[in-house]
């Protein structure tokens, strides 16, 4: 193989990628270098096993995801703004639309919601870590690991360009010979790991580590949302990770598990795709619908409206999840008795998440509503999630999907149920916790400019979509004639799209504000909310909690303040264990990745001596006894003196 | 040292609890595994192309032997479990070495098996069929390897450290592993094996 197949040359947008690329690098390795940093983000960063630290990891990973995404996307509506144009060809408008799909989802969505599930579940349990701190931190290097190998593909080698589906027999070798997707079945695989190592991790603390007293009914929305979708997560993800295994085998070792001429069959890929693909989007929203119940239940001042029945939906559009999965390909020749079935299944999950919007809606009636930003996030999902919702019911009706199949109705609908579902709940969680995560609030000032121009430009985008796509639009489609009359539609969508980044960018304008600026004197309970996070210190101290709190009710510390039992009695401080910081996760992640690497290019050899560092790995982790250490009672005293003031 | 406590050993902190409900949970996630395996296999068993059936090639009295040496590896560790919770750490080794030393024969029968298949003219890249076949085998293969590699690790800290908190969970969760891929063996034998020589 030649440099100039290595390296992917001769488009003018990737050539400033790529020096874009090797400049920063250059740069923050000068930066951090000059600033003498490298030992204190080893010490500090790379080997913490503290879950709070590896949630804003993942919540940082999710943020520059975004922005990768984001640009993709941005690419895609330039392109088709206006008709005819040829900012981008047919191939890499495919490669866009392609790593667009995969990064919004894989590594946009999944670490930012797993990054605030590690900084919010241990501390509305009670719990001082998850079950595993080791785990976890390996879960997070090497989702980065895979996530870095996807990105990596479009500066070298090449992107995946057959959709984020891949569906085969396009996604084979012999329609897509480059090496774009071997990176999508490898790098998926390897970030696929991770998530895996989550959901065990997740169950497990939530099982096992609740403070005294929680029993199930007691255990805050979030908590219980999230228990969910990491159920879901073990039950589905090894799903992918055969289907992925039988790509790579078609596409590296010449097997047949999806090409017909040898017996092969691609309908498997599609089944076993959407078995794991449809839980995924549950995996994705279910977290949000947690999160919105919180902030909503804060902000109106009230007690979640139907708390348990809000847990019974949440259990049923999980089991839900998992028998739908046909509705995405009810135009690939299933008979009509089995679209009837998947029709009636898919259509039952609007029950549940019916009783789930109407929860919110009477949570909110007779509150004292406060519109602070992440309550105007939360707001803002309700009509723009339903409108995404009841597209659903139209697309769910097997006989109409013939019509709407592949056509841009189905893009916008998706876009309407994924930005409301997920990116509106983050934004609403990154605002709701950022004091437990940081110290001090995000601007709220900024905070609405980014919430008026992220909502109005998502509307502007993702609206006109449904229009030309009952116009007859079909997805994917790098260009369009004049004729179609689409222009004036795609031209408003475009625009939308712009008002959409600059609400991103007063996102992170915002962040860089309240980083220099915002008040650092913002208390414990700066929305005088009602979960356990809040009785401790703002940024949470690294042992959690002084003293494991002992919980009476749900929303247990709503009603400590009013009784006044907040304190905290010098009796009680006992000497608190804690996991040490570990070289291993970091190290493993990375030979899983220089492993993958290899295999992409189908490098056999390097690949097999790469896999000697996993082994090393694996080994140095059994052979490793470290207990951990314990901070002693004064350290504590004098860390929960500096905000509590006198203990009692 | 007797213990006074009802629980056993491997039971007795909180981090081992949350360790061994965790290894359960991880079981749950490798049923789904092999399940999308087997259900792989069975869309695509009748798939042959221009290769061989599973009839055509199977040899069932090789197949039996395999399946009573791994049935047998599985008792050997519960008799290393139960040697483990006698704090007998002499018979805890050699129950578990047997156990090992009769993986590595099962191993050793089916790599035999694999080389027959390839001389017979099924590949892995044959057909549907042999894709599925021995992706399914070759899974369930590995996972006898690594536990293979696994439990020697485990053995060498038991030798060091004897029957602790730490290594008596430890080696109590291997065995759960062991356990497991016996059942799924049995699955394989029946639905691979006799069903592909019956059907």
């Amino acid at each position: 193989m030649s440099w100039d197949e290595f390296f992917v040359t001769g488009d003018p947008l990737i050539l400033a990628s790529q020096i874009g690329i090797g400049l920063t690098m250059v740069g923050l390795i000068a930066l951090i270098t000059y600033l003498k940093r490298w030992k204190w983000l080893w010490s500090e960063w790379f080997t913490t096993v503290d879950h709070k630290k590896i949630g804003i990891m993942y919540v940082l990973a999710g943020v520059l995801m975004f922005f990768r995404g984001g640009v993709d996307g941005l690419l895609m509506k330039a392109q088709t703004s206006r008709p005819e144009l040829d900012i981008l060809d047919a191939q890499h408008y495919d490669e866009i639309f392609t790593t667009h799909g995969v990064i919004m989802i894989l590594f946009m969505a999944m670490p930012l919601l797993i990054g605030i599930m590690n900084v919010v579940i241990p501390l509305q349990i009670g719990a001082r870590d998850v079950a595993f701190p080791k785990l976890n931190a390996f879960s997070f290097w090497i989702f980065f690991a895979g996530a870095m190998l996807f990105n990596l593909s479009f500066v070298i080698g090449g992107s995946p360009d057959a959709g984020w589906t891949s569906y085969f027999p396009l996604a084979g070798k012999e329609f897509t010979p480059g090496v774009g997707n071997n990176y999508y079945a490898l790098s998926l695989q390897i970030a696929g790991i991770g998530t895996l190592a989550t959901g065990i991790n997740f169950v497990v603390t939530i099982i096992k580590m609740r403070a005294p007293g929680m029993s199930w009914m007691k255990l805050p929305i979030f908590t219980w949302s999230a228990f969910i979708t990491n159920i879901i997560i073990v039950a589905a993800f090894p799903i992918l990770t055969v289907a992925l295994l039988f790509m790579t085998l078609d596409r590296l070792f010449g097997t047949h598990f999806f090409t017909v001429a040898a017996g092969g069959d691609p309908m498997l890929w599609l089944n076993l795709f959407w078995l794991w693909g449809h839980p995924e989007v549950y995996i994705v929203v279910l977290p949000a619908f947690g999160m919105f119940s919180e902030v909503i239940a804060t902000f109106a001042r009230k007690n979640l409206y139907g708390y348990k029945s809000m847990v019974y939906a949440i259990a049923g559009i999980a089991f839900l999840s998992m028998l739908v999965w046909v509705h995405h390909f009810y135009t690939m020749g299933n008979s009509a008795a089995v679209n009837s079935i998947f029709s009636l299944t898919t259509m039952m999950i609007a029950i549940p998440t019916g009783v789930k919007i109407f929860n919110w809606l009477f949570t909110l009636r007779k509150g004292r509503i406060q519109f602070t930003t992440s309550m105007l996030w939360s707001l803002a999902f309700i009509p723009c999630f339903t409108i995404g919702g009841v597209t659903g019911v139209m697309l769910a009706m097997a006989a109409a999907d013939y019509q709407y199949h592949n056509t841009m109705f189905l893009v916008a609908h998706f876009h309407y149920v994924l930005i409301p579902g997920v990116v509106f709940a983050v934004f609403a969680a990154l605002y709701y916790w950022w004091p437990k995560m940081f110290g001090f609030k995000l601007n709220e000032k900024i905070g609405k400019w980014h919430f008026w121009l992220f909502v109005i430009g998502f509307n502007l985008t993702f609206m006109p979509m449904f229009f030309v796509g009952l116009d007859g639009m079909s997805r994917r489609m790098y260009t369009y004639a004049e004729s179609t009359g689409w222009g004036a539609w795609l031209g408003f969508s475009a625009i939308g799209s712009l008002v959409m980044a600059a609400g991103f960018a007063a996102l992170c304008y915002n962040i860089y504000w309240s980083f220099r600026y915002a008040s650092r004197d913002v208390g414990n309970d700066p929305w005088n909310a009602r979960t356990l996070e809040w009785s401790t210190a703002s940024p949470a101290p690294h042992y959690n909690f002084a003293v494991v709190p002992e919980v009476e009710t749900l929303d247990d510390f709503w009603y400590k303040k009013k009784k006044g039992e907040t304190g905290l009695k010098k009796a009680d401080l006992k000497p608190v264990h804690m996991p040490s910081n570990s070289w291993t996760p970091i190290v493993l992640a990375g030979a899983f990745g220089l492993v993958g690497f290899f295999l992409v290019f189908e490098w056999i050899p390097l690949a097999i001596i790469a896999a000697v560092g996993i082994v090393i790995g694996l080994v140095a982790n059994t052979f490793d006894y470290d207990d951990g250490y314990h901070i002693p009672v004064d350290e504590l005293e004098e860390e929960e003196r500096e905000w509590r003031g006198d203990l009692e | 040292m007797t213990s006074h406590t009802t629980t056993p050993l491997e039971y007795n902190t909180e981090q081992s609890q949350m360790n061994i409900l965790g290894f359960w949970v991880f079981l749950g996630a490798e049923i789904v595994l092999f399940s999308t395996l087997f259900a792989s296999y069975f869309v695509l068993e009748h798939n042959t192309a221009d290769g061989p059936a599973g009839q055509d090639i199977f040899i069932l009295k090789d197949v039996l032997i395999e399946t009573f040496i791994l049935l047998t590896s599985s008792f050997t560790s519960g008799l290393a479990i139960h040697s483990m919770r006698n704090h007998d750490k002499k018979g805890l080794l050699i129950w578990m070495i047997v156990t090992l030393l009769l993986g590595a024969g099962f191993l050793y029968m089916e790599i035999n098996e694999f080389i027959h298949y390839v001389h017979e003219g099924a590949t892995i890249q044959t057909s549907g069929f042999t894709a599925a076949f021995f992706t399914l085998l070759g899974t369930h293969g590995a996972h006898v390897t690594f536990g293979i590699i696994w439990i020697s690790l485990l053995l060498v800290q038991v030798y060091r450290r004897g029957i602790t908190e730490k290594t008596s969970s430890k080696l109590f969760i291997s065995s759960l592993y062991w356990h497991f891929l016996d059942v799924v063996w049995i699955f394989i034998f029946t639905f691979v094996y006799l069903k592909g020589m019956v059907m």
